[in-house]
């Protein structure tokens, strides 16, 4: 990401700073630059990190949490050593907060988090994970029960800090989202097993992470005091804010949802506040905007400092791949400055822009994933996205770079996929769709892929 | 002055053409395609009458240049016998031509004229290295690409990108192999030997060349009868005892003259006199050598489902069986080919469109009677609208030159529907893949059971309008048969 930086970089960083340092001076201008005590360079504090604390157990959460749904792979396989060091820096850093899931990373991030995190001692950290039973053949109640005990032994732990009912809202195959809600939790009289296990003491927080579907949501809301949601997990950012209707019909903007958990004291946990690292890689233009009001933060900053602004929020889950994303994360919220009103305003300026690109939000989660005709549904939408951000797709044939951008666009899109896991190969079988929590069209989109492909290919 | 300036064209020549079937992208054929079309067989078989009458006339002028410069084999052998030649000197000694040679040359074009081309091209000298050149000699060349395009990648430079290095065709592969050890073999131990006792072309042109108006000659004051040249005639066709030069035999390579410390070797008109034939029959060493080169070569010769996965767990990559190529009755052939018994008349075999094919379409085909000759298959991709390479390279007229918009029009194959396979019916999915990528809008999709519209949606091919492209065959997602394949047409036809 954007601390990879190198020499001349980081002159420019550093003669940025003169130069900021200069204007705050003479005093003009200076509100832009107050965000000065955060790092693009040089050591990261490890004694910083801002916490929020949940009222209803006293904990002091991190505000930044560990999302473990993005984990290193190396070799068709978890890089455990990586993942070792991710959360030995994380820990040192302050950060307390892991969230995992039985289906994240094909089913061995609990495993992987479970290794990583049972090298220190339990009380140092909080954990998290999920009764992630999408698939039919876990909807009763004994395939349920079953990989919940499952995640204990995964997970080296005998009680969860938090545990959530897992994309509740979300459809599957022929049944909507509410009926889905129903055959999961309800019917099988999941929902009431785990208020006993909470009772128990196993679950120390019972929450549910919630996409798509908005009467389930008002339902299970409308029922807190029967019960007790302890946090709810939602998506938020600038772009979700205001407009994730406008991405998809079936979601719900975010500042509706942030203000509801207000209103009934619940502590929101954050999911994707980058949209999948879309809020990291913007269109230039945009990303040079946000360059230009503080030349020494990250674009990605920009995201979690808004999420952060908003007090009830408890923690800010990203799933870090790499040392870099932790790192910037951390500079970010070691400690957090809050938006100012001129920042928010700002950033609901970018977000309107960003919907005007044809960008394809998906956050390259891998629900989706593994499609049985082989597409690689992830890799064709950011290799769009990314072509997108760039403005390197040509419609025009008449214009003067048309040739060489041509040229790039399908040399990029071999180099990006390989052949079987190209659009081409789409059926439109329409399997994927249920399982988006983004609720993507995706076989409509890969068509559309498919034929900017096709149309480059036959010119 | 003369040598040097015959090795500086013949290397010119020699790159070039090697380029053509090196050069995957295309851009060496705008250019320099026409080498290939030069070469005597191919241009016989697309009957390029001005090509042939110029090689005839240059022979009849000049004596067998052809053969020491145009001819990819020819020179290829030189460079063979050149390495030779620095390890030991002197090496060659004269042999008169057998008349065998000739034989063989006849019987080669009767097979051709009577459309046994597809026998014929195991002796041609152009397509035998044709096939070491697109067998042997591109998967290096596309190596070194890739290596290239590596770097370029993590250089985001889009000077070079990956293509695939595969072995299109086992057995055409063995066979090049075979022949390029044989051709090396014979030219490290005799020079030229295949150019005077088998090749076809040598032979024509040795009827020819034998009056040249312009020939190298002996002068008889100057020459010391030291016999460097005869010992340094790749060709064997220099009798220094005699002053005699086997005419039919010679490549005018000019080495004798520049051997020749004498100056006792000439090049100018020479009248033609007749070189007395030894009344002899073919001798016995000359019946083996050939028995067992043909021995050798045939020896060598002869030694050559998916059902949806349950998702579980998130992410990963299906496992994505590759598919294999359906029986075709009948094989399909390139559009601009006009029909399977043009085509089979007409090809050399040489690759060189195999070597072209963006889309990894054509391979040699391993069916006797068509064997080495390319033939269309779509497990790898599809023969997309846009490209007509394969009828731009082509120098026999296999395959004729034809536009896209002619393209458009010509079926080549049609599409055949294999229920079993049909993952709506099979699976239970909806597809439609095949309706949706046919570019000639063949495909609609109906339902299954004409009485219930909701039963599941199986293809309906208009066989008037399909041209046997490939594309739903290839996106096709049964494996490893698809459930749509396309059957080659024997003559093609407009649609």
């Amino acid at each position: 990401m954007e601390n990879n930086i190198s020499r001349k970089d980081f002159l420019k960083v550093v003669g940025a700073a003169t130069a900021v340092s200069a204007v705050a001076l003479t005093g003009c201008k200076s509100e832009n630059y107050e965000k000065e005590t955060t790092y693009s360079v040089g050591d990261i504090p490890k004694d910083k990190m801002t916490y929020r604390i949940n009222h209803n157990t006293n904990d002091h959460v991190s505000i930044l949490g560990y999302g473990m749904m993005r984990l290193p792979f190396k070799d068709d396989v978890i890089d455990q050593e990586m993942v070792n060091k991710l959360v030995d820096y994380a820990m040192d850093h302050g950060v307390n907060y892991y969230d995992t899931s039985p289906v994240y990373c094909r089913g061995n991030s609990e495993v992987a988090t479970g290794i990583a995190l049972s090298r220190y001692p339990r009380e140092k950290y909080y954990l998290a994970t999920k009764l992630s039973n999408f698939a039919p053949q876990f909807w009763s109640r004994e395939a349920s029960i079953k990989m919940y005990h499952d995640s204990f032994e995964k997970l080296q732990t005998n009680y969860f800090d938090y545990y959530l009912l897992h994309s509740v809202g979300n459809g599957s195959k022929d049944l909507s989202g509410w009926d889905t809600f129903q055959k999961r939790y309800i019917e099988n009289g999941i929902i009431d097993f785990v208020q006993e296990e909470r009772k128990a003491g196993r679950i120390r927080n019972l929450g549910f992470s919630f996409h798509g579907d908005q009467r389930v949501i008002e339902w299970l809301l409308d029922n807190h005091n029967k019960y007790h949601w302890d946090f709810v997990q939602i998506e938020m950012n600038y772009v979700d804010w205001e407009h994730a209707h406008d991405l998809s019909k079936a979601n719900v903007n975010a500042d509706y949802l942030y203000k509801r958990l207000t209103d009934l004291n619940i502590p929101a946990v954050i999911m994707e506040p980058l949209l999948g690292g879309r809020l990291s890689k913007l269109p230039d233009i945009l990303a040079n905007t946000l360059k230009q009001h503080a030349p020494q933060n990250s674009v990605a900053s920009w995201a979690f400092r808004f999420v952060g602004t908003y007090p009830n929020v408890l923690t800010v889950l990203s799933g870090m791949t790499y040392m870099e994303h932790l790192q910037d994360n951390l500079r970010t919220y070691c400690p957090l400055v809050p938006c100012t009103d001129d920042e928010l305003k700002l950033l609901m300026d970018i977000a309107n822009k960003y919907l005007q690109y044809p960008i394809i939000p998906c956050t390259s989660c891998q629900y989706c994933m593994p499609c049985p005709y082989g597409i690689d549904i992830p890799t064709n939408f950011s290799f769009y996205n990314k072509c997108v951000n760039e403005g390197s797709i040509v419609e025009d044939s008449q214009s003067k770079d048309y040739r060489e951008m041509r040229r790039r666009f399908l040399i990029g899109y071999a180099r990006a996929l390989e052949a079987d896991r190209q659009v081409e190969h789409c059926i439109g079988c329409n399997q994927c769709v249920s399982h988006c929590p983004q609720h993507i069209n995706i076989p409509e989109q890969l068509t559309r892929i498919n034929e900017i492909v096709e149309k480059l290919k036959r010119d | 002055m003369l040598r040097k300036l015959r090795i500086t064209l013949a290397i010119i020549c020699f790159t070039l053409i090697t380029l053509l079937f090196l050069d995957f992208t295309g851009t060496l054929h705008a250019w320099f395609g026409w080498m290939a079309k030069l070469q005597f067989v191919p241009a016989m078989l697309a009957s390029s009458i001005v090509v042939i009458i110029g090689i005839v006339i240059i022979t009849a002028l000049f004596g067998r240049i052809y053969c020491s410069v145009i001819c990819p084999l020819g020179i290829y052998q030189d460079g063979i016998a050149h390495l030779a030649e620095k390890r030991k000197k002197n090496r060659y000694s004269f042999k008169r031509r057998k008349k065998y040679s000739y034989c063989i040359g006849l019987i080669f074009f009767l097979l051709i004229v009577f459309g046994f081309t597809g026998v014929a091209i195991f002796i041609e000298p152009y397509s035998i290295f044709g096939r070491f050149a697109s067998n042997l000699f591109a998967p290096v060349y596309r190596l070194i690409n890739n290596v290239l395009a590596y770097f370029a990648e993590r250089w985001d430079s889009y000077a070079f990108y990956h293509v695939d290095v595969y072995i299109k065709s086992l057995p055409i592969f063995i066979i090049a192999i075979a022949y390029l050890l044989t051709i090396t073999v014979l030219a490290l131990v005799n020079g030229r030997w295949y150019c005077n006792n088998i090749c076809p072309v040598g032979a024509v042109l040795g009827c020819l060349s034998k009056f040249a108006i312009f020939k190298p000659h002996f002068d008889e004051e100057k020459c010391v009868s030291c016999g460097v040249c005869e010992k340094n005639c790749r060709c064997s066709a220099i009798d220094s005892k005699k002053h005699e030069i086997d005419y039919s035999k010679c490549v005018t390579c000019f080495n004798c003259i520049s051997k020749c410390k004498k100056g006792a070797m000439k090049y100018g008109y020479f009248k033609y006199f007749k070189v007395t034939e030894e009344p002899r029959t073919i001798s016995d060493e000359g019946k083996t050598s050939r028995k067992t080169f043909i021995t050798t070569v045939a020896t060598l010769a002869a030694a050559s489902t998916l059902k949806a996965q349950e998702k579980v767990v998130d992410g990963g990559l299906a496992t994505i069986e590759k598919k294999k190529a359906p029986k075709r009755e009948t094989p399909i052939k390139p559009a601009g080919s006009v029909s399977l018994d043009n085509f089979s008349s007409r090809c050399t075999g040489c690759q060189l469109c195999v070597q072209v094919c963006p889309n990894d379409v054509l391979r040699a085909s391993s069916n006797l009677d068509t064997f080495m000759q390319p033939e269309m298959s779509y497990e790898r991709g599809y023969c997309r609208p846009e490209c007509t390479k394969c009828s731009e390279v082509c120098p026999a007229g296999a395959i004729h030159k034809i536009t896209r918009e002619e393209k458009t029009a010509i079926q080549i194959g049609h599409a055949v529907w294999v229920g079993q396979n049909c993952v709506p019916l099979r699976d239970g999915v909806s597809c439609g893949n095949c309706a949706k990528h046919c570019p000639s809008g063949a495909i609609t999709m109906m339902p299954y059971d004409p009485e219930d519209a909701t039963s599941p949606m199986i293809p309906s091919i208009n066989t008037e309008k399909c041209i046997g492209c490939g594309a739903c065959e290839h996106v096709c997602p049964a494996r490893p048969f698809s459930a749509i394949f396309v059957e080659g047409n024997l003559i093609h036809k407009e649609v």
